[in-house]
């Protein structure tokens, strides 16, 4: 008998206090391996203070086909960037 | 390179009214440099060029550990025997990314690694040659790794997002490798007579093969314009190669050794090093198969992956039983 180990993706926190992020993914057959395994691989040089792990199986994705109508309603709303209104030079601190 | 010759599936590059309207759009977005991810529509032919590359890229850093983990019980000191090990390692943990990205194009690695056992994938070619004193150590780090970051470099440009940012991790790891090589032929260099003869003797061996990591000649090289359109090979064998004897020749006359190559010499002209005929019946027999090292390579991956084997069963028996109590 042989099956495959399951596939896990890998999220690490950096020193400076930024969220977790997305480094890559690894097989391990649990949890506590993945974390492991993560640390062997994704962290030789320090690169994280703190690690994720995550079934792939389990992450929901945004369908890339769907893109216009997922995001489209948002390019269309400008006003939501400080820079669409003009301040006049003379007015200071906003 | 760490992936030679590899086959496109394409005999000739089409003309944009070939393409399918689907594969036109595609191709927009390869030329304004959006990368392409996983999920997104891509031509089936990209799909399977990508998954022979980067299996094949994969596969040379595992089976690349083999060469250099020869020597690691025999390193002249603790401290390079330290060094050795971490750059063995990194070795794996690149073949890892590299599996990773390989995966997300839907195939498992399990498949990957079935068809490097079974002779179908390949690996690169400098593999098959054999680490006969502590200099080839020093070599390899210096030449061939020196060579994989001159094509890698480019590669973290690539179209498609996975390999690129794999590549991206590879290129900050890969510059140690290339120094820890160096370093071990100043020291040779800059010992006795036998240790300097022996970085020589090291250089004579691996600087050919070397050059023919970066693939035939263009003008063989059919799959070349293809993988080019599609941005995932982005400088050509014979720009490569260049760049690496330019690169190289100098940084061996620092060291006071000297390349096996009677016409290599300075053209002021072109601006570039002239270097003599490449053997490429040797790499075209290497890759068949018929180099020093190819079957021992080759056994010692599937010793290892039949041996380990209950080991993988076994973690897997038991994370599924602790999953089980867990449920009930």
């Amino acid at each position: 008998m042989s099956h495959e180990w399951p596939l896990w993706e890998i999220f690490i926190r950096s020193q400076h206090g930024l969220a977790h992020k997305h480094v890559g993914s690894l097989h391990a057959p649990d949890a506590e391996m993945a974390v492991k395994n993560a640390r062997d691989v994704y962290t030789r040089r320090n690169e994280g203070v703190s690690i994720w792990v995550v079934k792939s199986a389990d992450i929901v994705a945004s369908s890339p086909g769907k893109k216009e109508p997922m995001f489209e309603p948002a390019s269309s709303k400008v006003y939501r960037h400080p820079t669409f209104f003009p301040m006049p030079d003379e007015v200071k601190h906003i | 390179m760490y992936a030679q010759m590899v086959d496109t599936g394409a005999k000739r590059l089409r003309s944009l009214d070939e393409l399918s309207s689907e594969e036109r759009e595609f191709q927009a977005r390869i030329d304004a440099d959006i990368k392409i991810e996983p999920k997104d529509w891509m031509p089936e032919a990209y799909r399977k060029t990508l998954i022979r590359q980067i299996s094949q890229h994969a596969h040379s850093e595992i089976v690349g550990m083999l060469p250099e983990g020869n020597w690691i019980t025999r390193a002249p000191s603790l401290k390079r025997k330290a060094i050795l090990m971490a750059k063995v390692q990194d070795e794996a943990g690149h073949g890892l990314y590299l599996y990773c990205a390989a995966e997300t194009l839907g195939v498992s690695r399990d498949e990957l690694i079935a068809d490097l056992h079974s002779g179908k994938a390949k690996y690169s070619s400098i593999f098959n040659y054999p680490t006969l004193t502590w200099a080839d150590i020093g070599a390899i780090g210096w030449l061939v790794d020196g060579a994989a970051i001159m094509n890698q470099i480019p590669l973290c440009r690539c179209s498609f997002g996975p390999y690129s940012r794999a590549m991206i991790r590879v290129c900050k790891e890969e510059s140690f490798h290339q120094r820890q090589g160096f370093d071990i032929m100043m020291t040779l260099c800059r010992g006795s007579a036998e240790q300097k003869a022996m970085a020589q003797d090291a250089l004579n061996r691996w600087w050919w093969p070397s050059l023919m990591m970066f693939g035939p000649p263009d003008a063989t090289s059919v799959h070349s314009a293809q993988s080019a359109q599609w941005k995932i090979k982005m400088l050509s064998n014979d720009e490569l190669r260049q760049r690496f004897v330019d690169q190289t020749v100098p940084q061996a006359d620092y060291l006071g050794i000297s390349m096996p190559d009677a016409e290599l010499k300075w053209n002021a002209e072109r601006a570039h090093y002239d270097f003599g005929p490449i053997d490429w019946d040797e790499l075209y027999s290497v890759v068949k198969g018929n180099g020093p090292c190819n079957r021992e390579r080759l056994r010692a991956r599937v010793e290892a992956w039949e041996d380990g084997a209950w080991v993988r069963n076994a973690a897997m028996a038991h994370a599924e039983k602790h999953a089980a109590r867990k449920a009930a």
